[in-house]
């Protein structure tokens, strides 16, 4: 910037009445680099780095909305470790990730690949795939919970036709994490199925032409040459979906209350009963500290293992 | 699409058989898809027009007799509605407003200026993204208890104002790729940072802070979390929390109960519809670059 008011053009002219250094401040890029994230900073400092050493902190102390914090170390993690409903909450999010992730990224897989046969209106059906995710989680979770209705719901309705018998999807602790998972999907695929889409429509028509050359077949294809190449995009949707399975909520607060007998109780439900319903700041703080540490934890295993399976190599 | 047009030319003539199943299966797997995301939409909308002794029959019926339009002008008598409806759409909107400006000023700053720091400063915001809510929770809402902030609306638009990694990253992402003459001609033409940012650098960014603005109003409007902390009365509720309270109380009448759900997703839905291709578009770019 300094080299272009040198540049002799008459209209970086030093302005008149105005001092040299002011000018060279007010041109300077630090200065407004300042004035731009002033936001920014406030917010980092004061909803992000200061809460995120608060929480330790409160996580250290023991703290209701009555008494005055009191020290109690690393006291609240070891109430953690003891606690069979903090216990239930980590193990509900693991059958979360395993019944949810796979399925979502088979169906949505499969949907993109259809899609990607030069259908017509792909683009009405995306769209069409999309819409369940921007609606309100809470709205879609009440229609479900009829849909998954004993006595009157539909999806009972509709296994009558192939001579299933009635399921009571939301009162046994073997169904109800699936149903969670089922409308969870139903409102999750469509993300991924544009995110496949779009990477399958960046793979190289030359590329299956000379796996057809060396006798590919469709299978072949696709294991040896659409697969690696839309890794990168699995990997990605990978390492959101785990992150996403941790922050479970709305569909298990509203479908289930996290019930029958705890069996869809997840760990955002442990952390807002435990702070807003029994206000034990510390506990709360501490369970979320252990569900930023596995977060992180699980990414940085999913990042180490990735040279195994991601291929970035794409022209 | 040139993939796929090449694909068929190439097949067209040689295995028409086996294009003809391929494709009877394509739309088979499209069309199911399409049948698992409609029908509960099919569902909410036909019980909401049902009276509340047909809304329990079984085996559910698909079109209501008699269709009870009645129901869409009894809810908003039946609670407070016109409230909750102004209550999500100002909360929504004042804190889109406030992502979209205060990301886009953080996103220029680091793509167009020179200081010392920058990168580092980036990183730690992008690090940012790493962190679950769920540990800012609590010194939060102290916090805004401490301000006397609970139990009003400030919570839930205050911190949009104060940028947010994902929409800074999202944005600079775009602003990396604008020229560097378009900026340069204008700093030659006297501009200062504020007027090329605002007069250059916001109008070409339209379809990133359209896609950054859907989905920051998506997630404040669907908000649940926030305003079950915050939110007390009834008169300041949005409509998820709204409909959690309602939603035990008006059990008995659940053609009320879909028929507010509907009311509270039909914003959302025109939005998603109108700008759909912006959206679509966003979801690729921020995939893409991560």
């Amino acid at each position: 910037m300094t080299s272009l008011t040198t540049a002799g053009s008459p209209t970086l002219e030093p302005r008149r009445g105005l001092g040299r250094s002011l000018q060279r401040l007010t041109y300077s890029d630090a200065f407004w680099a300042g004035l731009f994230l002033i936001p920014t900073a406030i917010g980092l400092i004061v909803f992000m780095l200061g809460p995120i050493l608060a929480a330790f902190g409160i996580s250290l102390v023991k703290w209701n909305i009555v008494d005055a914090p009191q020290w109690k170390g690393l006291g609240n993690y070891q109430t953690l470790l003891h606690d069979r409903l903090f216990w239930k909450s980590v193990w509900n999010t693991a059958r979360y990730m395993a019944l949810a992730i796979p399925l979502e990224m088979a169906l949505s897989l499969a949907l993109a690949t259809a899609l990607n046969q030069g259908l017509r209106l792909q683009s009405f059906f995306r769209t069409l795939y999309f819409t369940p995710g921007v609606c309100s989680v809470v709205a879609m979770a009440l229609v479900w919970r009829q849909i998954f209705d004993f006595k009157m719901g539909m999806l009972n309705g509709f296994l009558k036709l192939f001579d299933v018998a009635p399921v009571p999807w939301l009162m046994t602790t073997a169904t109800a994490m699936p149903a969670v998972v089922l409308m969870s999907v139903w409102q999750g695929v469509g993300y991924p199925t544009i995110l496949w889409l779009a990477a399958l429509q960046a793979v190289p028509q030359v590329y299956y032409d000379a796996a057809v050359v060396d006798g590919a077949g469709r299978w072949a294809k696709f294991r040896y040459v659409t697969w690696p190449l839309i890794t990168p995009t699995a990997f990605f949707m990978l390492v959101l979906d785990i992150i996403a399975s941790f922050q479970v909520f709305q569909q298990t607060f509203v479908l289930t209350g996290g019930g029958p007998r705890q069996s869809t109780y997840t760990l955002v439900l442990y952390i807002y009963e435990k702070a807003f319903r029994n206000f034990l700041w510390g506990e709360a703080s501490a369970t979320a500290y252990v569900l930023f540490a596995i977060m992180l934890g699980l990414t940085y295993v999913q990042f180490r293992m990735q040279r195994r399976w991601v291929h970035y190599e794409i022209a | 699409m040139g993939a796929t047009s090449l694909t068929k030319r190439a097949r067209r003539p040689r295995r028409p058989a086996g294009w003809f199943i391929r494709r009877v299966a394509a739309y088979a797997v499209v069309i199911f898809g399409a049948a698992f995301m409609l029908v509960p939409f099919l569902y909410m909308i036909s019980t909401s027009l049902k009276t509340s002794i047909e809304a329990v029959k079984y085996p559910p019926t698909w079109i209501p007799r008699p269709i009870l339009w009645r129901n869409y002008v009894d809810i908003w008598s039946a609670l407070p509605l016109a409230q909750v409806s102004f209550n999500s759409a100002k909360i929504s909107i004042l804190a889109t407003l406030g992502v979209v400006f205060s990301c886009s000023l953080a996103a220029f700053a680091f793509s167009q200026l020179h200081f010392r720091g920058r990168d580092l400063l980036f990183m730690v915001v992008l690090a940012t993204l790493m962190v679950p809510a769920q540990v800012t929770l609590i010194p939060t809402f102290l916090l805004f208890r401490e301000l006397g902030w609970v139990n009003t609306h400030a919570p839930l638009i205050v911190p949009a104002w104060f940028g947010g990694a994902f929409g800074i990253f999202l944005i600079r992402q775009f602003f990396l790729t604008v020229p560097q003459e378009l900026a340069d001609a204008a700093k030659v033409d006297g501009c200062n940072p504020f007027r090329i940012y605002w007069q250059i650098f916001v109008p070409l960014a339209k379809p990133v802070l359209a896609t950054l603005a859907i989905f920051t109003f998506f997630n404040s409007w669907n908000d649940l979390l926030g305003p079950l902390i915050y939110l007390r009365d009834l008169k300041l509720m949005t409509f998820p929390v709204a409909l959690t309270s309602l939603s035990g109380r008006y059990a008995v009448n659940l053609p009320l109960l879909m028929a507010t759900s509907v009311v509270s997703i039909v914003p959302t839905l025109v939005l998603f519809l109108a700008v759909q291709k912006y959206f679509v578009q966003g979801i690729v770019l921020s995939g893409i670059k991560a």
